[in-house]
């Protein structure tokens, strides 16, 4: 089908098609039915239950990754601030102190280390890319330092229910998810804080002419994507029942991957929340599906890999037309 | 003599526009010939089929008496064709030689670039167009009238037979614009032709040899240039006879005092000072490089002010940045509107509403649709500009309906001060009248303008008083009644003179 109307261009499949979205959920969708046949364990619902969690967890980091993106910025920092967020919300709660407060906790010292990347690219004038980098390594170093490398396991039970619990047949990191999901959706498509980050994608410097405050927004936007990161840090937490000194090494690849193959721009200016999560969705479901399909672990990376620059091809064409 | 150009019957269509419908256009030897039109008419589209930019639908061009297709510029330029685009195409980050050599370079017999051998020829190049330029330095911090030199620098590097300009001195001074019609003339002395694209119509009849209008897509007519005069050019171009295009403005009673600028200095401007009252129209001139624009964005406050005072209404005014200066009640239309003033991919509604989120505001976050729709209804029928509907991407306008968005833009925010910088820049004779109808009558509801222009007869047309730079400072204020081309001039290049 896709076939027919990426000649045609005129038929009703290629106006469907024109929105980026459907593209790309056409391809989940496809890739979920090949998946599907070959090893039909997947459509069970035990396994989409597993799998639904595990899309929360990069659908989160990526939603916020995806704020830093559409102004042609990038936050390298998200995987280490899980790390750091989800050890400081553990040590609070090692301590006794309230889960609800310790995780608020959490999420405070995930901002405070966003608010440093905010305060060096909008206000010192440092690239992100620098930045950010410097934050991971600093963040994640943080966190080995401060713990030794030993896991913080004094996790009250309570607290497990947010993400190894379900509410309504769904896990609760799915609901959280949604929540941050709709909640980003609104910011991005109807307040005057989403258009400006719009506009400062796609031209900073009328944007900063029109009187806009842009450094304000760039500074806010790295604490929302590190908001993002330590939420999900945090609830990683709750389902390994411990906090790992190592827990989002690696994932802002994911995050950036998640975002990329959503139809987000590297260079700013576009990309959309229903995007992100359909490209969470893809990465997670490739994941799983490859396991299932027996594929050797060995390979994994090297299919993503692939998976990756084929969302970017097809980002490149789509968009030509 | 058999043409050395001739195109026949070139039809080319895009999407939903037949952007040209059977044009003929032909170029002699040593020949400079005039393409004119509204933007939009088709000029740089038939530039484009000619360079292999674009391919047409139907058609023949006939280069040097044989049939010729090219399929990529770079076959057009090794058939001796090169293109001068109006967005100039160097890597700002590369050095002068760099720039002149890209893909040309010479190379000593080890295989490394032979940098004395090019830095020598680029030297006899400069030297030969009667411009000095500074090898060391990046092309970037050049004017845009030098990294033109530049660009037509690269063009004689080829064995150039046609050189087409497309125009070129709508960021000219004057004097730049001798120079450059120097270059020309010396060009056609050689034999190369010149096919110059201009929306300058004195311009265009001081330098070219013949004049071919095209209207919407289609041949209007032609004339040879000594033989034609201005009306008859412009009733080629709009189809119509216009009468005379050029709105006066007349302050009848000038307001009270509602800027006063002192001692402003920053960057390359010292200590300007100049007064502005309600509903008058201060003109600011002087030479490409003088500090207009530079002095402009101190009283934005888009960059950093390094002395002086800015006072509205009496009142010292706290303006460090742009959203300040907003809420001060200035308005800016930068010079360049693509690259300063527009964000392209947005549709009309959201560029419209760009200054004025506060206005559009419900339950002080949420964006009101009505209320942007309103808005963006209001301007585009008050200021009458041609959209295909209030979502359209800006990026598809013409270049005066552009810049219509980006006067829109500011007059939504109500504003009591608007400073326009090179608002008639790079848009056709119609709608150039349009925006120097709206600055006046803005002036006349009382706005305080100030008008960056390099066009002395726009200047002249339009202002109560002329603030004239220089090396960034202010050299002279001159009422209506002492200014002239001539005055201005002269102000302008008073030190040079001495």
């Amino acid at each position: 089908m896709d076939a027919t109307a990426s000649a045609g261009g005129r038929s009703l499949g290629a106006s469907l098609l024109r929105t980026k979205e459907s593209a790309i959920l056409l391809a989940l969708l496809i890739m979920m039915v090949v998946i599907g046949v070959i090893a039909p364990r997947f459509i069970s619902g035990t396994n989409l239950f597993q799998v639904s969690r595990q899309v929360a967890f990069v659908a989160i980091v990526a939603l916020g990754e995806l704020f830093v993106i559409l102004t042609g910025g990038i936050d390298l920092s998200v995987g280490s601030i899980m790390g750091w967020s989800g050890v400081a919300a553990a040590w609070a709660m090692s301590l006794g102190v309230n889960p609800a407060l310790a995780v608020l906790f959490g999420i405070l010292a995930g901002v405070a280390m966003g608010a440093i990347n905010g305060s060096l690219i909008a206000f010192v004038k440092v690239p992100p890319f620098i930045a950010t980098l410097g934050m991971l390594q600093f963040a994640h170093g943080n966190v080995l330092g401060l713990t030794k490398g030993w896991p913080i396991t004094a996790i009250p039970k309570s607290f497990l229910w947010v993400a190894q619990g379900d509410f309504l047949f769904v896990p609760v990191p799915v609901w959280i998810g949604l929540v941050i999901a709709v909640i980003a959706h609104v910011v991005l498509t109807y307040t005057a804080f989403g258009r400006r980050t719009y506009a400062i994608g796609g031209n900073e410097q009328a944007t900063f002419l029109s009187g806009i405050d842009v450094d304000r927004i760039k500074f806010a936007l790295y604490m929302i994507s590190s908001a993002c990161a330590a939420v999900s840090g945090i609830i990683l937490v709750s389902r390994f029942s411990s906090a790992q000194p190592d827990t989002g090494t690696g994932w802002e690849l994911d995050a950036i991957a998640a975002a990329v193959i959503g139809g987000t721009s590297l260079a700013g200016g576009s990309g959309s929340v229903l995007g992100v999560v359909i490209g969470a969705c893809i990465m997670a479901v490739l994941r799983n599906g490859l396991v299932l399909m027996r594929v050797s672990p060995y390979w994994h990376i090297s299919i993503i890999g692939v998976v990756i620059v084929l969302a970017a091809v097809l980002d490149v064409k789509t968009k030509r037309t | 003599m058999a043409a050395l150009l001739d195109m026949a019957g070139i039809t080319k269509t895009f999407p939903g526009v037949r952007a040209l419908d059977r044009v003929s256009f032909s170029v002699e030897q040593g020949e400079v010939v005039g393409l004119l039109g509204e933007n939009g008419a088709g000029k740089s589209t038939l530039m484009k089929v000619l360079a292999g930019v674009y391919h047409a639908d139907a058609g023949q061009v006939v280069w040097e008496g044989k049939p010729v297709a090219f399929r990529t510029i770079q076959e057009a330029q090794q058939a001796g064709i090169s293109l001068i685009f109006q967005e100039l195409n160097n890597c700002p980050n590369l050095k002068p030689v760099d720039n002149l050599f890209l893909g040309r370079e010479l190379y000593r017999k080890s295989g490394f670039l032979d940098y004395p051998a090019m830095r020598r020829k680029a030297r006899e190049l400069f030297d030969h167009l009667g411009v000095q330029i500074d090898l060391g330095v990046e092309v970037r911090r050049f004017s845009t009238a030098v990294q033109q030199m530049i660009e037509i620098g690269k063009a004689l590097l080829t064995n150039v037979k046609l050189l087409v300009m497309d125009e070129p001195t709508s960021s000219l001074s004057d004097k730049e614009t001798d120079r450059l019609f120097r270059v020309i003339r010396e060009l056609k002395a050689r034999g190369t032709s010149v096919v110059f694209i201009s929306h300058k119509l004195n311009e265009v009849f001081q330098i070219t040899d013949r004049i071919v209008v095209l209207r919407d897509g289609q041949n209007a007519g032609g004339f040879e240039s000594s033989k034609g005069s201005i009306d008859q050019l412009i009733s080629l171009m709009v189809g119509r006879d216009l009468g005379s295009f050029a709105t006066e403005h007349r302050t009848s009673a000038p307001g009270e005092e509602l800027l006063r600028v002192e001692g402003l200095s920053g960057g390359m401007v010292h200590d300007v000072s100049f007064s502005l009252r309600k509903g008058e129209i201060l003109g600011v001139a002087g030479l490409i490089g003088s500090g207009r624009t530079e002095m402009a964005r101190l009283l934005l406050g888009a960059d950093r002010r390094q002395g002086g005072r800015i006072l509205i209404e009496g009142r010292e005014a706290r303006i460090r940045n742009p959203s300040e200066a907003v809420a001060a009640g200035i308005g800016f239309v930068p010079e360049d509107r693509k690259v300063q003033a527009l964000v392209l991919p947005m549709s009309v509604r959201e560029n419209l509403t760009m200054a004025i989120h506060g206005l559009v505001k419900r339950f002080r976050a949420f964006l009101s649709r009505r209320k942007e729709n309103a808005v963006t209804d209001e301007f585009v029928k008050a200021l009458r500009i041609k959209v295909a509907g209030r979502e359209q991407a800006v990026k598809n306008l013409s270049g005066g309906n552009q810049q219509k968005v980006v006067i829109a833009k500011w007059l939504a925010t109500k504003p009591r001060i608007l400073v326009l910088d090179e608002p008639t820049r790079g848009i056709d004779v119609a709608a150039k009248a349009e925006v120097h109808r709206i600055v006046a009558e803005l002036a006349d509801r009382g706005v305080a303008i100030l008008l960056i222009s390099s066009e002395l007869p726009e200047i002249l047309a339009l202002s109560d008083r002329v603030l004239v730079m220089h090396e960034g400072r202010a050299k002279a204020v001159l009422d209506r009644g002492q200014a002239s081309q001539e005055t201005i001039m002269g102000a302008a290049l008073a030190s040079v003179a001495r």
